[in-house]
């Protein structure tokens, strides 16, 4: 079975203050439709500059990525702008939900940007909120809900273009213990349902509730175990 | 994304900011509206002057003696003009200033001193009395007829008829009131004074004619009572053609519309440039709301939006911004002509094309100046708008 995620020899690096720092080199990774991974490594780890990579916001200096059978990084702009919009719901530490929108109006957001008549983003919209457990409160306001509730609200964003994967930067990072535990929980029942997840965080115990979990470090990627994580063992 | 839903954005995002965007559009609401009322005052006093010229028929010559110095016309000399053949009736003018007494109440006003046909010539109406006769004009008779101003000056809401005046300190007999028919360019027809010829001339110590109105018999008569007019005037004065003038009623308003023509063109012209400033106001806002929407900018660009959906947002904001502008400053316009012809007592003329340009152009504006601040939001790379805060 092809992996939905295949990336091969990828590095970056980048410009700061006139010095060139290699954020990640060399970096392979294999990950299934339907697999939950979490991405575990500490704050300079180039962990975010691997999750701006998945998440197609930059493209590599040199390596290839594989998006579900789609080659990403010779895209230019606009098609990875399309990617994003069809391949990876992205949830956020800080919810990044759009202030002056109500719930049902930010989860109908990307549908908006894929060109969907607006019965169809209502339709999917409803369905996804619902599915979050948050029926009811189409209507209201970020400002109007808790963080928690802001959260499901992205996850139901992130959702509602069905897109293959779900890539998730420190979800529970803005939230108490309890509710965090509920987002995660949520998570899990939606790996349950089939979604691929990619889960990026710096805590273990977050990424203990993933069924695997890679480590990255000053630029490279381990899997849990411990030794260098070699790409051929998942082929 | 289709355009109705980024019109229903752009909105959203506009009654966010209603004080902001009021400010904003504040510019092009001034811009719009003062081009309209400027351009309707301007096109009015035009439309004014012009109808108040053709009033007058189209069959009408005046002779203006400039060079009063040099060039004498008497009273003998007008009186060749009338045997051109084509000329109906002429009417010679002795003019100056003078100031008119009545009791306690005192005015300086424009004298014409002239003969009986001036009102048929000048198409003038009577209030009440009569106009000057030509036995009047004969036996140097002192009485005058007030202009509707004049009269209301020195005698209030009395009526004047039969009633004396001191004009430069001699008694005249009041016999009759003009009718009014208002002022053109800062000037009012309606302080005046008329008397006869042969009067005037004492008054102002001066026997030459400065003007002679012309009447000719048709219109097709015009060209050829001109011609001859001239050869009258030639004969008289040789070598002496820069002192006077023989201009016909076309001529007259032609000079007139160009000249209220490049009014106008002036006034708009200024009324745009305070288009122009508007239109920087929008692209100053535009651009404090694109930075201050960076985050909004990163989010939707990492849910899928392209940069011609970014794009259009801003554009489409600055132009809705704009275009609420224009039609604001188009209600605003109209009111206030209106207002100012009320007030002022000036009459105004709409211009639909003037008012349609000036709504184009604010909406052109918005396009314009809407360009560069949703350019740069466009062009913000994703990682970086984000991780703005």
């Amino acid at each position: 079975m092809t992996p939905i995620i295949d990336i091969e020899h990828m590095t970056k690096s980048y410009e700061m203050g006139g010095e060139t720092v290699v954020a990640i080199s060399d970096v392979s990774l294999q990950i299934r439709a339907g697999d939950f991974v979490a991405i575990i490594g500490p704050s300079v780890s180039g962990k975010s500059t691997f999750m701006n990579m998945i998440g197609c916001l930059d493209r590599p200096d040199s390596g290839r990525y594989l998006l579900d059978g789609e080659e990403v990084e010779k895209m230019k702009d606009h098609q990875l702008a399309a990617v994003r919009n069809r391949k990876i719901g992205f949830i956020f530490q800080n919810f990044n939900l759009l202030t002056k929108l109500s719930a049902l109006e930010n989860i109908e957001l990307p549908l908006l940007y894929k060109g969907l008549k607006k019965k169809e983003r209502l339709e999917i919209a409803y369905a996804s909120l619902e599915k979050v457990g948050l029926k009811g409160r189409e209507r209201h306001m970020p400002n109007q809900l808790s963080g928690g509730q802001q959260q499901r609200v992205a996850i139901a964003r992130a959702l509602a273009g069905q897109p293959p994967i779900l890539l998730a930067d420190e979800p529970t990072g803005a939230l108490d213990s309890k509710t965090s535990q509920e987002i995660l929980q949520l998570m899990k029942d939606l790996h349950r349902q089939g979604h691929t997840i990619v889960l990026i965080t710096h805590d273990m115990e977050v990424a203990n509730q993933a069924s695997r979990i890679v480590r990255i470090q000053d630029g490279q990627l381990f899997e849990a175990g411990g030794e260098r994580y070699e790409p051929a063992a998942v082929h | 994304m289709n355009p109705l839903q980024s019109i229903k954005m752009a909105l959203r995002s506009i009654k966010g900011n209603k004080v902001r965007a009021f400010l904003t559009m504040l510019g092009v609401i001034i811009g719009v509206s003062s081009v309209i009322v400027l351009v309707a005052i301007g096109q009015g006093s035009s439309k004014d002057i012009t109808s108040r010229i053709s009033s007058l028929g189209t069959n009408l010559l005046t002779v203006n003696i400039i060079g009063t110095d040099t060039v004498k016309l008497t009273e003998d000399d007008v009186g060749k003009f009338g045997g051109i053949s084509g000329v109906k009736d002429l009417s010679p003018v002795v003019s100056g200033r003078v100031t008119v007494k009545n009791g306690a109440e005192s005015t300086q006003v424009s004298l014409t001193g002239t003969n009986s046909s001036y009102q048929t010539v000048r198409d003038l109406q009577l209030n009440s009395g009569r106009f000057l006769s030509d036995m009047d004009d004969e036996y140097r008779q002192k009485i005058a007829v007030l202009g509707s101003g004049t009269a209301e000056t020195l005698f209030g809401t009395d009526d004047p008829v039969g009633q004396y005046v001191q004009v430069n300190g001699t008694s005249f007999k009041v016999v009759g009131v003009l009718a009014s028919k208002g002022g053109a360019l800062g000037q009012s027809g309606d302080n005046v004074i008329v008397m006869p010829l042969s009067t005037a001339e004492r008054v102002v110590k001066n026997t030459s004619v400065q003007t002679v109105y012309i009447q000719a018999d048709s219109e097709q008569q015009l060209g050829i009572v001109m011609a001859r007019t001239q050869s009258e005037l030639a004969k008289l004065f040789p070598n002496n053609q820069d002192n006077y003038s023989v201009v016909n009623q076309q001529d007259l308003m032609d000079t007139m519309s160009s000249v209220t023509n490049t009014m106008t063109m002036m006034l708009a012209g200024i009324a745009g440039i305070s288009l122009l400033v508007g239109g920087i106001g929008i692209m100053n806002i535009m651009l404090v709301s694109v930075s201050e929407r960076t985050k909004e900018i990163g989010i939707r660009k990492a849910i899928g939006a392209q940069r011609k959906d970014i794009l259009l947002q801003f554009l489409i904001e600055a132009v809705v911004l704009s275009s609420m502008g224009g039609i604001a400053g188009v209600a605003l316009g109209l009111v206030l002509a209106k207002v100012v012809a009320v007030a002022a007592g000036l009459t105004i003329a709409y211009s639909t094309a003037v008012i349609l340009i000036a709504f184009m152009f604010s909406l052109a504006t918005g396009v314009v100046f809407g360009v560069f601040p949703a350019n740069k939001a466009s062009k913000l790379h994703p990682i970086q708008a984000l991780r703005y805060e």
